[in-house]
């Protein structure tokens, strides 16, 4: 199982870089929806086991939430506010991946005292964890459209799904669940007010959004 | 009576490696419904140029025509440090991988030398291009060797790549193998001007990359080039087949002939890939290069940890 758990994680670190580095709209959400499907698998790959029904509702919710219903969602904005790409990010995509390899380095860093012996699947999965959680954070600050900043928040909730699943001991699940919820809430009424914002100003350019006056 | 399996490979490269040019022009062909070019045009067009002479213009200097010279002498200079999958190189030795590496950084070095020899501004813009690329591709190359080399505690090429088996590529080494691979693939593309970073066909296009170098080379200078590209296609393609085709057996002559297969393999890939795929724009050609260099390093950490 410590195999299928690495290429997992792999997976997961090489979905952030593909993140970081393109410039499709459309590719970065078929890229979450991808994660999404990965990281459902992390709780039955860590949990062999104890194999419960919990755990496989969590997985099929994770896939039914993430990797359906929130793709589709922001598939359905993005054609209604039309447009295709991220057009002039803060940071440029070889920058911004180059930036993401030096936060692979600094989560193996600082993963190292929180490396604790009831922690399942391995020494890779903080590291990834964290990676994940950082590079959603560095997918808000970076980019100007306010649709692309959403996806950063879904990557940056994926990685917390990861960190979760490296700690969590059957009860936290249910947690999870409500954080499911949550996240499902969260980007519902974003992408509803991305369509208003883009409606009323026609444009999503967060920056932009700054200079506005009563 | 082992012994003279890794000659046999040397002697094959030295003969088949234009057939592999060859071969991907037929599947290129066929995916483009062509009958396309006889198998055998690349050796055609060696022995055509071979009985022209040279022409040479007056601003040119010698590092002019000491260019495909030297160019083709690393080429075959490679040849003896490589392993074909299983089976040895001719004289493998510790740390022969650094040698390898910068026997490719000679071959392109000289290359570059001798198209900005000519004083012509357009071959200086190849060459400007060529070694931007490459400045990318070498770091992935030595990261994902080093990757290797530190996975199997052996500095030289065959000591690694005897040791590949098919735990590196899934179960229960990781994904490491495949990994580097990946990095290894897009490296051998670049090197080779093969098509997401440049179109062979391609001649008197603003955007080509290493045909524009040797545009004023002719006859023999030509025929040199010609095959010492050749060379180079089987070189690194031995470096790719030898990891994603773990075929070690005792015998050699399995271990030969998997990895003869391979190389094949390898050259219908080549062609599938610039039949299906379109050629990158230059601008988007660093970050899959960066790619590379990142997959080659996360192996390296992988195994690091």
């Amino acid at each position: 199982m410590e195999t299928f758990i690495d290429v997992l994680i792999i997976l997961l670190v090489l979905t952030n870089f593909r993140l970081l580095g393109s410039s499709r709209i459309s590719a970065c959400i078929q890229t979450t929806a991808l994660q999404a499907i990965i990281l459902s698998a992390f709780p039955i790959a860590l949990h062999t086991d104890a194999l419960g029904f919990h755990l496989i509702l969590l997985s099929g919710a994770t896939i039914v939430v993430k990797a359906i219903v929130l793709p589709w969602l922001l598939r359905k904005t993005l054609r209604e506010i039309n447009i295709s790409r991220e057009v002039e990010p803060l940071m440029g995509y070889t920058a911004s991946i180059i930036i993401g390899a030096a936060l692979l380095g600094l989560c193996l860093l600082i993963s190292e005292p929180l490396q604790s012996t009831h922690i399942l699947g391995g020494r890779m999965l903080i590291p990834g964890a964290l990676f994940t959680i950082l590079s959603g954070l560095f997918l808000i600050i970076s980019r100007r459209k306010a649709l692309t900043q959403v996806i950063g928040y879904l990557v940056l909730e994926n990685g917390i799904y990861a960190f979760g699943a490296a700690l969590a001991v059957e009860e936290p699940l249910v947690v999870e669940m409500g954080v499911l919820l949550d996240v499902f809430v969260a980007v519902f009424v974003m992408g509803i007010t991305i369509h208003h914002i883009s409606r009323d100003f026609d444009h999503i350019d967060t920056d932009r959004l700054s200079l506005l006056k009563d | 009576m082992a012994n003279f399996i890794p000659a046999i490979h040397v002697i094959l490269a030295v003969v088949l490696s234009p057939l592999l040019l060859g071969v991907i022009n037929r599947t290129k062909a066929i995916f483009a419904g062509r009958r396309g070019q006889p198998l055998l045009q690349p050796y055609f067009d060696l022995i055509k140029l071979m009985n022209k002479a040279a022409v040479y213009s007056r601003t040119t200097t010698w590092v002019f025509r000491a260019g495909p010279v030297i160019g083709l002498a690393s080429a075959l200079a490679c040849l003896p440090i490589v392993p074909l999958g299983g089976v040895k190189a001719l004289s493998g030795f510790e740390g022969d991988l650094v040698l390898f590496a910068y026997l490719f950084g000679l071959m392109r070095f000289i290359t570059v030398l001798a198209a900005m020899d000519t004083g012509s501004a357009f071959e200086g813009m190849g060459a400007s291009r060529e070694v931007q690329l490459s400045a990318l591709a070498e770091p992935a190359l030595l990261v994902g060797l080093g990757a290797m080399a530190l996975k199997t505690g052996s500095l030289s090429l065959t000591g690694i790549y005897g040791k590949i088996s098919t735990h590196m590529i899934a179960a229960p080494d990781g994904p490491v193998g495949f990994l580097v691979g990946m990095a290894l693939l897009i490296v051998f593309l670049t090197e080779n001007a093969r098509i997401p970073v440049d179109d062979p066909n391609t001649h008197l296009e603003l955007t080509m990359i290493h045909e524009v170098m040797v545009l004023d080379h002719g006859g023999v200078d030509f025929a040199m080039i010609q095959y010492g590209a050749a060379l180079k296609l089987w070189i690194l393609g031995t470096l790719l087949t030898g990891v994603f085709i773990p075929v070690r057996t005792q015998s050699d002559f399995l271990n030969l002939a998997a990895g003869l297969a391979g190389m094949f393999l390898l050259a219908i890939v080549v062609g599938v890939i610039e039949s299906t795929m379109a050629r990158l724009r230059l601008i988007r050609l660093p970050q899959m290069l960066v790619a590379a260099v990142l997959l080659s390093t996360l192996a390296f950490v992988w195994i690091l940890r």
